[in-house]
């Protein structure tokens, strides 16, 4: 036999050799949900020819490698992956180069090494987990063909020095060579990059033990690669590109002097090594190589200066107050600067002929570049909610001259009914969009929350609507929303329908409603849609093609939706409990808690709250996503959220200082035991004779591959029969006391904007109690966790042991159990939280739940269930069937 | 260090021919495909020519009788759709390892009896494993590209049984062949590699993909470099070329095969391209000539004849063989 030299070979539908020759290896990275948040978006919206075209535009961009991660929380990564992967592989100009099968999830990884035939590369594994693990998932990866990335890491953590990095790099290539007898060519090893210039003495040598790294790496261990995501390195300048740019390619012009030979790169975010000035390259160098004591100070001053540089905006502010009259106004509408709007409109009135043309013309020309601008995604939501404002307080302003001129009523585009529905209360999704559609002329009629159907349909036939807008958060207003569409058929109205909210989907609108009525419904997630779908829907000469293809598309969607392959297979109700989660309780002794029995926080200092605030759901509210703090950093989105930002910490003073809002908690521990399988016996005292409430939780009937558990709740406290003394907890927080007025005092005063702001702010304000709750629970009430030290970060990704899920969310879908929950603990008279006649709590801002202190509670999903569950649910809960399918409907098979 | 494998250091193996081709001339009914075994099968049987292992035995052996007796190394064994997947067609999935582990059985008697005639030329059995008729990395619906008629999981299961059959029934090496779609030979790859870890057996694999036409590329899409790359995960006794294409037209792929794998390297290509009624009119001269100049070349350490090929064919390339050394190339990087 002939023996060839040990290259790095993978493969797509073309080969990709990595010789020594291979000065660097690009990989492309926008097709990956926690790096690109539009990839992120089509994803989650299942556009998934749209993210196709992603990954078409890194090959073309000159990708050689596509990297796809689909980990994200609420994607089902282990389909996301096959999809997109499928996908990919009818792409021949795509498929031609190799792929990176990238996720932190095994399940993923295996999914996505089933689906390609050419010799990808996993990204990655490590010794985290312990040489067993490690071992069997190399071996696995070796037999479907495939390279590897192996990452610093191990039992002890990830490795923070150069000895660290040679101790864990070194040991897993013997691991690996030895006893897998893995092809040494085929191990790239991601050695960790970390920032620099972050202050921290010991940061100072990230960049140096890296390089380091990657030359021990390439000298001792034969064949193996090194690679990593680059932009890490310049962490502690987000914000300057410029220095960002420059030592990224600073960066990388010495590591792969050092052997570094592929990684991941945003080919936007690098300057031209030769190009770097002269005098910013010395301060990187410097930086990067740990050359001089007072490296990090000197890049830091030198930094600043650049961002004073760009910052001569301070003079220019003020210029364009020189412009002309319409131009002021423009700017004025689209910066949603409210500062000079009387006075401009004031000018325009007088030149005007008539006052009611000052709207017409001048305002109307501003709102349409806005209109231009958020159509064409050069303008974010807040901004658009901003015009808004100042579009108000113009119009507002000239209201008085009108009436007196009598000139009759202004012509406005369309007339448009939003309500969220009965028994919701849920209302910042359905504000914006009113707001938005607003904007654009259109006259709104918002009925508000919790709006009976009668009361929609009488406001539409007196009101001669045009469309009506309906929105909800929770899942039962799913069902509201089909009676509002019976009624509208039954009725013969002719008026379209759209539907929006958190728990909306275009498979529910097409499946569910759509059959229901004879006049078009839209289903419509976010603002920027609204306006499109409803010019459409509006538009004299188009309308009634756009009407017809609506149809025509929500019918085929409907057809391929109930058409559609049912892959995940059931088991029923009995077998399932058969393979309920057995935790070991010989060795677990629950811990009996300091203190028992229902506790009441009437008045919550909120200033404590805030460090608890977990901020990206924040501005995901405002349809701007990614992770806080990046986001303010973000390529596209970065300057919004930042200006966003600075207004909600504006509101947020004025709430703290003022004390605006009262937050106010009853929560409590008592004793428990699991019966019967799925039921959780609460029990008045610990002698435990009489039974004070029973949960019921609901038990995952998906068929698991063997010796994974099909999970309850119920699973996570100590049966009654083993004897143990366990326990269990129950919440309800709220810090709503106080939103409506105050959302309503600036809606009066024709600001939207902070309106809006004040909901959303009350919102994760209720978050936050709920995770401190959390934590004094843990470590005080309760104690089981009483060294617990875990700062923001690190609570919001649930680091912590113990759970608190919350009725209506994957572990525990129905929303019945907050009946039970509310009578343990007296919810309503101890801190007058009330529950809707969907069980949506009043006021919105409340958060409920169960606490589990067992170290092996986790949250996950409960899934489909099947009939025989149902039926069990409803002879426990003493319910009629009817009555548990409706509220059990969303997860019933 | 296995038989085989010690002997392809030293020469070039010979393969044997088409397996359907010679069965053509029995002409066998629908009532000789069922033999009494299979009296009452729910469905129609004629044509299902891997089922012949079990109700015409003996006609199996003599078509591997005539190979050996022409100077083959290697013959096939009668399984080439014999996997629960391939069975389906026929409601015969309940018969697959019996029908590997008899096929595997009736070549290793014809086999031993060969070697035993000649103890200096050993023969072998080749345990043939299709590529099923569906395909695991493209739709077979326009409309659909991201729909599979097959996953990886479905085709592990269905080969790991076929592999045990085959192994079982006494197969001497392995042959994934026919691979128009690489996904489905990894998964056929996975299934041996698991098995030959979990058994401990030490049985030679031999893998041959099929470039279809003029493209150069599999039915997959991948071309001969690229193909490679995604098959030599496992440790591979050889790796070929097959089926679709007459001697001449694989020439150029295999050339480029040669100078990219340092891996033993096979080749078995029709008699030709088939004629209007689907059948090969190459003459065994004429493709025994077109062989010797892969010889010529030293492209390849096993050659043996696809689609159309007979004993008579075989005969000849056993015939120029004899006059060459295996292949030994200086390797290029892709």
């Amino acid at each position: 036999m002939i023996k060839g030299p040990k290259y790095l070979k993978l493969s797509g539908l073309e080969p990709l050799v990595v010789t020594p020759e291979t000065n660097f290896v690009n990989i492309g990275e926008r097709t990956n949900v926690t790096g690109s948040r539009k990839f992120l978006r089509l994803i989650e919206q299942g556009d998934f020819s749209a993210a196709v075209e992603v990954a078409r535009d890194q090959v073309d961009g000159g990708a050689q490698i596509l990297d796809v991660n689909m980990d994200e929380g609420m994607i089902d990564g282990v389909q996301a992956m096959t999809t997109y992967l499928n996908l990919i592989a009818s792409e021949p100009d795509i498929s031609r180069i190799p792929i990176m099968i990238d996720s932190s999830k095994w399940e993923i990884i295996e999914a996505g090494l089933k689906v390609v035939q050419g010799k990808s590369v996993v990204n990655s594994i490590s010794l985290k987990e312990g040489e067993a693990n490690f071992i069997k998932q190399a071996n696995t990866i070796r037999r479907y063909g495939a390279a590897v990335i192996v990452m610093a890491f191990d039992e002890q953590g990830q490795a923070d020095t150069l000895d660290r990095r040679i101790e864990i790099c070194r040991r897993s290539y013997d691991v690996l060579v030895n006893q897998v007898k893995f092809p040494s060519e085929d191990i790239i090893f991601d050695p960790n990059i970390f920032p620099v210039a972050t202050g921290m003495e010991e940061h100072k040598n990230n960049a140096v033990d890296f390089f380091k790294t990657a030359k021990w790496i390439r000298k001792n261990l034969p064949n193996a690669h090194v690679s990593g995501g680059v932009s890490n390195v310049s962490f502690s300048f987000r914000g300057n590109n410029k220095v960002r740019e420059a030592m990224h390619s600073a960066f990388l012009y010495h590591a792969i002097k050092n052997g570094m030979n592929m990684g991941i790169v945003n080919p936007t975010m690098l300057e031209i090594y030769d190009e770097i000035d002269s005098e910013l390259l010395l301060h990187v160098e410097d930086v990067l190589l740990n050359r001089t004591i007072d490296a990090t100070e000197k890049l830091l001053d030198y930094a600043e200066k650049i961002i004073d540089d760009s910052g001569n905006k301070k003079v220019v502010v003020k210029e364009w107050r020189s412009d002309s009259l319409q131009n002021r106004i423009t700017h004025a509408l689209v910066k949603g600067i409210d500062e000079f709007i009387e006075e401009d409109v004031e000018e325009a009135r007088l030149l005007a002929a008539k006052p009611i043309e000052v709207i017409e013309i001048n305002l109307m020309a501003g709102m349409n570049v806005v209109g231009d601008l958020f159509g064409s995604g050069k303008m974010f939501l807040p901004q658009v909610v901003k015009s808004a404002r100042v579009m108000k307080r113009a119009v507002a302003y000239l209201l008085p001259f009108i009436e007196v001129e009598k000139d009759g009523k202004q012509e406005t585009a369309g007339k448009i009914l939003m309500a969220t529905v009965k028994g919701d209360v849920h209302d910042i999704g359905k504000n914006i969009v009113s707001v938005v559609l607003g904007c654009n002329n259109y006259e709104i009629i918002d009925l508000g929350v919790m709006v009976p159907l009668e009361q929609i349909i009488k406001t539409a036939i007196e009101e001669k609507v045009d469309i009506i807008g309906l929105s909800g958060l929770i899942t039962p207003s799913l069902d509201e929303m089909i009676n509002v569409a019976q009624e509208i058929k039954r009725r013969g109205l002719g008026i379209p329908l759209l539907i929006g909210g958190a728990t909306t989907s275009k498979a529910h609108t097409a499946v569910k409603i759509a059959p229901e009525l004879l006049t078009p419904v839209v289903h419509v997630n976010d603002a920027s849609r609204a306006v499109t779908v409803v010019g459409s829907l509006l538009n004299k000469d188009t309308s009634q093609v756009y009407k017809d293809s609506i149809r025509n598309e929500y019918e085929l969607f409907r057809d391929k939706f109930l058409d559609r392959k049912e892959t995940k297979e059931h088991i029923d109700l009995a077998t399932a409990r058969s393979r309920k989660l057995e935790l070991d309780w010989t060795d677990y002794k629950p811990k009996v808690p300091n203190q028992m029995g229902v506790q009441v926080i009437e008045n919550q200092d909120l200033k404590i709250l805030v460090d608890f605030i977990d901020w990206s759901p924040f501005f995901r509210s405002w349809d701007l996503h990614g992770h806080y703090p990046a986001i303010l950093n973000d390529d596209i989105v970065g300057k919004q959220a930042t200006e966003l930002f600075a207004d909600a910490q504006v509101i947020l003073s004025k709430i703290l200082d003022k004390k605006l809002l009262k937050a106010k908690a009853v929560f409590g521990i008592f004793p428990a035991n699991s019966v019967d399988y799925d039921d959780i016996e609460v029990y008045s005292d610990d002698t435990r004779a009489e039974i004070d409430v029973k949960f019921l939780t609901l038990r995952q009937q998906l068929k698991k591959r063997e010796g994974k558990a099909n999970i309850a709740l119920a699973d996570f406290i100590a049966p009654k029969e083993s004897g143990i003394h366990d326990y269990i907890g129950a919440f309800c927080v709220s810090t709503g006391f106080g939103t409506a007025k105050l959302a309503k005092a600036y809606e009066d005063d024709n600001d939207d904007y902070n309106s809006i702001m004040v909901k959303a702010l009350a919102d994760r304000l209720a978050e936050a109690f709920a995770e401190y709750l959390h934590k004094a629970v843990r470590t005080n009430t309760w104690g089981y966790a009483p060294n617990e030290l875990l700062d923001n970060e690190a609570l919001i990704k649930e680091a912590y042991k113990g759970i608190r899920p919350a009725p209506g969310y994957p572990a525990c879908p129905d929303h019945l159990e907050k009946n039970t929950i509310w009578e343990l603990l007296k919810v309503q008279k101890r801190i007058g939280v009330t529950l809707t006649e969907s069980l949506a709590m009043w006021p919105a801002a409340s958060v409920s739940g169960y606490y589990f202190a067992h170290p092996q509670a986790q949250y996950f999903g409960v899934g489909k269930i099947t009939e025989d569950q149902v039926k069990s649910f409803s002879k426990r809960k003493k319910i009629d069937l009817k009555e548990a399918e409706k509220w059990l409907r969303p997860n019933i098979k | 260090m296995t038989v085989i494998e010690e002997i392809l250091l030293k020469k070039i193996l010979v393969l044997d021919g088409a397996m359907g081709t010679m069965l053509q001339d029995y002409k066998f009914s629908e009532e000789d495909f069922r033999g009494d075994r299979f009296v009452n099968h729910p469905c129609s049987l004629k044509g299902n020519n891997d089922l012949l292992s079990l109700t015409q035995p003996e006609a199996i052996k003599t078509v591997h009788r005539k190979y050996f007796e022409v100077g083959a190394d290697i013959v096939e064994t009668n399984t080439f759709s014999s996997t629960s997947i391939g069975m389906g067609d026929y409601q015969m999935e309940p018969w697959v390892y019996e029908m590997n582990f008899e096929s595997a059985k009736l070549a290793r008697q014809v086999a031993d009896e060969f070697t035993k005639k000649n103890p200096d030329k050993p023969r072998f059995v080749a345990g043939s494993i299709g590529p099923t008729n569906r395909t695991a990395s493209m739709s077979p619906d326009v409309n659909d590209p991201g729909y599979r008629a097959v996953t990886f999981d479905e085709l592990l299961v269905s080969y790991t049984e076929q592999v045990k059959g085959l192994i079982d029934g006494g197969s001497d090496v392995l042959l994934v062949e026919t691979i128009f779609d690489t996904l489905n030979a990894k998964a056929a790859l996975f299934a041996i590699d698991a098995l030959k870890e979990k058994n401990n057996w030490n049985v030679p694999v031999m893998v041959s993909g099929t470039i279809t036409d003029a493209s150069g590329r599999t039915l997959s899409g991948q071309t001969v470099e690229a193909f490679v790359v995604s098959v030599s995960h496992i440790p591979l006794l050889s790796i070929g070329f097959n089926c679709a294409l007459g001697a001449d037209q694989l020439l150029p792929y295999l050339r480029r095969l040669s100078q990219i794998t340092e891996i033993n390297t096979s080749a078995h290509p029709n008699a030709g391209l088939p004629n209007a009624f689907g059948s090969y009119d190459q003459s065994p001269k004429e493709m025994g000539d077109l062989i010797e100049k892969y010889l010529e070349e030293n492209l390849v350490n096993i050659v043996g004849g696809c689609c159309g090929s007979t004993p008579d064919h075989i005969a000849q390339i056993a015939r120029v063989v004899r006059n060459y050394k295996p292949r030994k190339t200086e390797l290029k990087i892709l």
